[in-house]
């Protein structure tokens, strides 16, 4: 089953620690302040923050079951698959052509100018959970299936 | 006489469109025999990829457009470096340059696209290429590669995405380019006047010299048969020892012509990808298939189209019935440094269209509307967001009281009514 991140769009007050922990994640030096003053190139978060007057949310990669970015995708970089649903991108291969945003129905994808890359949310694999979830304060962020039932997969309660 | 080879489906192209089709047989289909026959002699490649090949040597297992056991591990037989000379659809069957025949029960025509190449003197010349495949860029690169004092110059004709391209692959290899462009700007079908000039200045920037309203009458060579020079339509020599011809690409129909297969200006298909001969399915740059922005069937020669229908012309192949939701020309480049993305229709062809656009410093963004609804963008610099305006356009959102907002500086998804990005990023009501 596919899992992706939900917003809860009345309990956001639109603090930027998802943005900023994803940010953090994704630095050489996983830490807080390093990754946003000191290395040389700051990593691009996955996430973007939209907010209008009272209203705020976070947008990251919705892991579409279609995935039109997989579809677009010039190089085969980008792929989905079959058993997780996760999009994933093979850097390797990304060549900064930048199709995958013109098709992007969020405007989830993210430039990496300065390596010609594309950056995208993976739900942090590797982690238990997604640092943007971890960490905000108003459990404004869900991680769960795609058809909106709650993750119960192994390790968490 | 040798026996026939007989496949459930038979694919002529090995690019996008094939490739598409083949995984969605796949997906509902995991026995059926399926061959794939292609003139080119490579592996499924990405296209756009020649123009690394040519700059920095990009080798080709880095070009692939699947991983390199993608037609084992979907047992797909190969046909490569072979033409197919004729089409039997009498007798669902295809006669192979070396004689061979092979008998089909489905048939994709995923030929793609010929350079044109127009009458021109000169045009056999040493030095003239075309700049579409993996081969041109390997003849481009070893005829460079014969210069070892002198820095070469080359002479690009025509100043679209295919010319640009091929310009900014030279410049890294360090030949001084020039192109000449037929009409009054480069990416003159894909852009808008402001967008070109944003390219054109990036172009010049980088020491690349446009000639804009002017023709290359024809190409003149030394003695020893190699490019010497360009005379331009009003008679004016361009020095060069290379030209590359990038006026275009036509669809490559040569097979069905003649047959029954109905041809406008591409092989014409159905929104379930087949021709006007049962059996036999189109899709990619021959393919005149369905564009969503014009309501019409027409012809839109880039990559992701052809993938996406493929795709359904796999799926309807192998009886699994699904519609084409239809394509638009869609563009998305960074040449010389310059982000640029535009779909669907990028000048209004008349005063019934609305146009709303707004330039600064960091980005240009211009959106095209008709009746309330989107039909064409143009977005460069910050292009991140433009998907959000795609996907306005591509299901038809009604725009007319938000649409102020399409090209403001904190345009998002926040932008459009609530109930579309509620029901996009929140959790779906539980279900019990």
């Amino acid at each position: 089953m596919t899992k992706k991140i939900y917003i809860k769009e009345a309990v956001c007050i639109g603090c930027h620690l998802c943005h900023v922990y994803c940010q953090q994640h994704r630095s050489q030096s996983k830490d807080l302040i390093k990754a946003f003053k000191k290395e040389p190139f700051p990593p691009v978060s996955g996430v973007r923050m939209e907010e209008k007057g009272p209203v705020a949310f976070s947008v990251r990669c919705q892991q579409c079951e279609d995935s039109p970015c997989v579809s677009a995708c010039l190089t085969g970089a980008l792929s989905r698959d079959g058993e997780s649903g996760l999009v994933d991108v093979d850097l390797e291969r990304c060549v900064g052509c930048w199709t995958c945003m013109l098709v992007c129905p969020f405007g989830a994808i993210k430039r990496d100018s300065r390596q010609s890359k594309m950056v995208k949310c993976d739900l942090c694999q590797g982690e238990d959970e997604p640092v943007c979830v971890v960490n905000c304060p108003n459990e404004a962020l869900v991680c769960a299936e795609s058809d909106g039932s709650p993750d119960d997969s192994e390790g968490k309660g | 006489m040798t026996k026939a080879k007989q496949v459930q489906y038979l694919i002529i192209g090995n690019s996008a469109g094939g490739i598409g089709a083949v995984e969605a047989i796949r997906e509902v289909d995991k026995a059926g025999a399926i061959t794939i026959i292609s003139d080119e002699p490579h592996p499924a490649y990405s296209r756009p990829l020649i123009a690394e090949y040519l700059a920095e040597g990009r080798p080709l297992e880095s070009m692939l457009y699947r991983r390199a056991d993608f037609y084992e591990k979907n047992e797909i037989q190969t046909l490569l470096g072979s033409r197919v000379e004729r089409l039997d659809l009498g007798e669902q069957a295809v006669v192979m340059e070396s004689g061979e025949r092979v008998e089909w029960h489905k048939l994709l025509l995923a030929t793609g696209g010929t350079p044109i190449v127009p009458p021109m003197e000169g045009s056999d010349l040493k030095g003239v290429f075309t700049f579409t495949a993996l081969d041109d860029a390997k003849g481009i690169d070893q005829f460079l590669s014969g210069f070892e004092k002198t820095t070469p110059r080359a002479l690009v004709i025509g100043g679209g995405l295919i010319g640009v391209s091929a310009t900014q692959a030279l410049e890294e290899r360090g030949v001084a380019v020039c192109i000449v462009e037929m009409r009054d700007r480069v990416l003159n079908m894909i852009l808008d006047e402001e967008a070109s000039a944003l390219e054109e200045e990036a172009l010049k920037k980088a020491g690349v010299e446009i000639i804009t309203d002017h023709t290359v009458a024809k190409i003149v060579g030394d003695s020893d048969g190699v490019v010497a020079e360009a005379i331009l339509d009003d008679g004016r020599s361009v020095p060069c020892e290379l030209v590359i011809v990038a006026i275009g690409v036509r669809p490559r129909t040569e097979l069905v012509t003649g047959t029954e297969i109905e041809v406008n200006r591409g092989i014409v298909v159905d929104l379930q990808m087949a021709t006007s001969v049962p059996d036999v399915y189109a899709c990619g740059d021959v393919a005149e298939a369905y564009d969503f922005v014009y309501g019409e069937n027409r012809l839109s020669p880039i990559w992701p189209n052809a993938y996406v229908g493929g795709r359904i012309a796999g799926f309807n192949m192998a009886g699994h019935p699904c519609d084409y939701p239809g394509g638009t020309a869609m563009n998305s480049s960074n040449y010389f440094g310059v982000d640029i993305v535009s779909a669907g229709l990028v000048m209004p062809p008349d005063d019934t269209y609305e146009v709303l656009s707004n330039q600064c410093d960091e980005y240009y963004r211009k959106v095209l509307l008709k009746d309330g609804l989107v039909v064409g963008l143009v977005f460069a610099g910050d292009i991140e967001k433009s998907g959000i305006i795609y996907n306005l356009m591509k299901d038809k959102v009604q725009v007319e009281t938000f649409k102020q907002s399409l090209v403001a500086d904190d345009f998002g998804l926040i932008s459009l009514p609530e109930e579309i990005w509620r029901s996009h990023l929140e959790m779906p009501p539980a279900v019990d």
